[in-house]
């Protein structure tokens, strides 16, 4: 116990040598918390829409301004020739395209059916699809519009009007920030400590100190927990600082109980810190440290959820998300904050925490030897 | 009762498929409060020696003790009971001096003020700097540090791996002195190190090359050794005198030595008339030849070659 005190001690007196570290830890969260959440935005907005006009009749003008009004779509070019909308196009000058026939209108009235032809860029797939829906919605309710207008009705409704009406349950107002700030904090916490606990260790290596820890009576557990402990605080510091940029800067303030979140992250905490060791127990200089938590960092992150549903990925990586730590607080994270969830519903979350904790802490301890 | 001994002591490194023998049979006993010196020339396995006794590597096959604990066995008990400085600056650059010794006093769980008198000599040099980052400090300053550090915990036998490399010679000097007085208080110490001036600093020591030790004694005993007759040899031009001695029949050795050349002649007596016959034959000029003592450096020269 007195020699893990000596080494959280020790640990504190070199992080709070060099400001940098304070910096870091301080400014890290702050600008990526200002950044990430307005960047990381999924709505999709100044989608460019290129028109090439045979027709030039009003009702044309009608559909246009129908598109427009929206404020998600803009005209960015009104051509007469389909190779010049085409160039515009290939330039990724216009995401949408839309041709419209000689005689659209004409058509329109007289055989009460006329064509379009709308193409989209598909390079930037959410764009497209999400830009394409926008579009197809309407023209729908133009269709509808003019159908009202034009077509003399029976007695009864010929067509059946079955309107869906949505309501955004937990975020209602369809709020990405919401949404992207309790994710983005786990990043941060993640980044923070598993590099912070990673980078250390090997630094004993490269530098040599831990030649003079490894003839000394300090036992290898201590050593481990002593060097856990000060980063395990400064990750909780993170999180308070990143709950309270939520707060400030995009209001968000967790439905649920913040408690149940510190509870947590105690727990992701450990995961991380210990996942660090382990990288740095195979590995010999911050270099290779680097580059091997950012390989794992990267799957991490990308499979965890925050900027794709798991939902939506294929079952063999929804399997490798099962062992993602981040994917777990994430969830977590989003669950409490937006729903409120309660305790009841993150224990066994809380409960593969504590696995995967002591499987890596238990692996790294193996694998630090004091002598070889 | 030894304080260091080691029987059959042999270690070597693999690496992919290439074996590197480092340690070739080592058998060795230092007495208690004895300054014993290892000395040999880079990568002749002074360190994995070293690192063996101070627990840190494990001997392939061999018994060693420290302070009467198995290295193997007790390796916790050792811990508690050495002191080790390594080659390499091993101390928290980022602490300051004084932060460095009270962790190491911690960790040993002792305080800097209970062992002070036996750091005091080497300290006080160093503590006007005391609140100065152990990085910011000058080579021997640092050397000064670590030997602190070492000390600490008030040690039976203290381990120093080559702790002159690198150092002045003004600074040499001195640290040599502190390890007198170190001895003095009782303190075993194993010192290892290349510069062969040094071994007649030891009470005794033990050659090292290749993995192997050539001998295991006083330096005085070393040097008294030396089989056949040493001289010290110069002339105007020394690359030509070096191949001419070399290919002489009757000399068993010749290499550099400083400014001069040593010549060693085995299995007759010869004057330095013989070798300025012979080297005039030659056309050398200015030749200077004087018999001299074989100091611990010409005895491993010639051990070597015996090998």
């Amino acid at each position: 116990m007195r020699n893990i005190i000596t080494i959280v001690r020790k640990e504190f007196a070199q992080f709070f040598r060099d400001k940098a570290n304070i910096r870091m830890l301080l400014v890290m969260p702050v600008i990526q918390l200002l950044i990430l959440p307005l960047a990381a935005d999924y709505e999709v907005k100044n989608i460019k829409l290129a028109l090439i006009d045979h027709d030039h009749s009003p009702g044309v003008n009608q559909m246009i301004q129908k598109i427009t009004s929206s404020g998600y779509i803009h005209l960015v070019a009104y051509e007469s020739d389909y190779k010049d909308a085409l160039r515009l196009f290939e330039q990724d000058k216009a995401d949408i395209m839309i041709e419209v026939p000689p005689q659209f209108e004409e058509n329109l009235i007289r055989n009460n059916e006329a064509s379009i032809s709308v193409s989209v860029n598909a390079v930037n797939g959410a764009r497209a699809s999400i830009g394409g829906q926008y579009l197809q919605k309407i023209l729908q309710d133009y269709n509808m519009d003019i159908r009202l207008k034009w077509i003399q009705f029976p007695r009864f409704n010929p067509i059946p009007l079955v309107q869906v009406e949505s309501a955004y349950w937990f975020n209602p107002h369809m709020n990405y920030k919401q949404f992207m700030v309790p994710g983005i904090l786990v990043i941060l916490l993640t980044m923070v400590g598993a590099n912070m606990s990673a980078l250390n260790f090997v630094k004993e290596k490269e530098l040599g100190t831990i030649e003079q820890i490894n003839v000394s009576p300090i036992q290898k557990h201590e050593f481990i927990i002593g060097k856990l402990i000060p980063f395990w605080i400064m990750g909780q510091v993170v999180l308070s600082i990143g709950l309270l940029i939520a707060y400030l800067v995009y209001g968000v303030v967790p439905v649920g109980n913040i408690g149940l979140i510190y509870l947590f992250s105690s727990f992701y905490l450990l995961v991380v810190l210990a996942f660090g060791l382990l990288i740095s127990t195979f590995v010999q200089t911050q270099q290779q440290t680097m580059l091997v938590s950012f390989f794992f960092m990267m799957i991490f992150i990308l499979l965890s959820g925050l900027y794709t549903m798991i939902d939506s990925m294929p079952a063999w990586a929804q399997m490798i998300t099962k062992l993602d730590p981040i994917a777990y607080f994430v969830r977590v994270n989003r669950m409490v904050i937006m729903k409120g969830s309660g305790l009841s519903d993150i224990l066994p979350d809380i409960g593969i925490m504590i696995c995967m904790a002591s499987a890596l802490i238990s692996w790294a301890v193996w694998n630090y030897h004091k002598r070889s | 009762m030894f304080a260091i001994t080691c029987k059959g002591i042999s270690k070597s490194y693999v690496n992919k498929k290439q074996t590197t023998k480092a340690l070739r049979d080592i058998n060795l006993e230092v007495n208690s409060s004895e300054l014993f010196g290892l000395i040999g020339p880079d990568g002749a396995g002074k360190t994995s020696l070293m690192r063996i006794l101070a627990t840190l590597i494990l001997a392939d096959i061999g018994i060693a003790t420290v302070d009467g604990s198995d290295v193997v066995r007790d390796f916790e008990l050792i811990r508690k009971k050495i002191g080790y400085m390594p080659g390499r600056f091993s101390l928290y650059q980022d602490l300051s001096v004084a932060e460095n010794l009270e962790f190491y006093a911690s960790v040993f769980n002792t305080t800097v003020n209970e062992n002070y008198e036996l750091i005091r000599d080497i300290y006080v040099q160093i503590e006007p700097f005391k609140n100065r980052r152990a990085g910011a400090l000058s080579g021997g300053m640092k050397q000064k540090l670590a030997l602190s550090c070492a000390l600490i915990h008030r040690p039976k036998v203290l381990f120093l791996d080559e702790p002159t490399t690198g150092v002045d010679a003004v600074s040499r000097i001195e640290f040599w002195e502190m390890l007198k007085r170190l001895q003095a208080k009782g303190m075993t110490i194993f010192v290892s190190t290349p510069y062969m001036d040094e071994a007649s600093l030891c009470d005794r020591i033990a050659l090292i090359q290749n993995g192997r030790l050539l001998a295991v004694e006083s330096p005085a005993n070393i040097r008294s050794e030396f089989a056949g007759q040493l001289w010290s040899v110069r002339s105007k031009n020394m690359s030509r005198l070096m191949k001419d001695l070399k290919e002489w029949a009757i000399a068993s050795s010749a290499f550099s030595f400083g400014d001069s050349i040593h010549l060693s002649i085995k299995g007759q007596r010869i004057s330095a008339s013989d070798i300025n016959n012979y080297l005039s034959v030659f056309g050398h000029q200015q030749i200077e030849a004087q018999q001299i003592e074989a100091s611990v450096e010409d005895c491993f020269m010639q051990l070597m070659s015996n090998e």
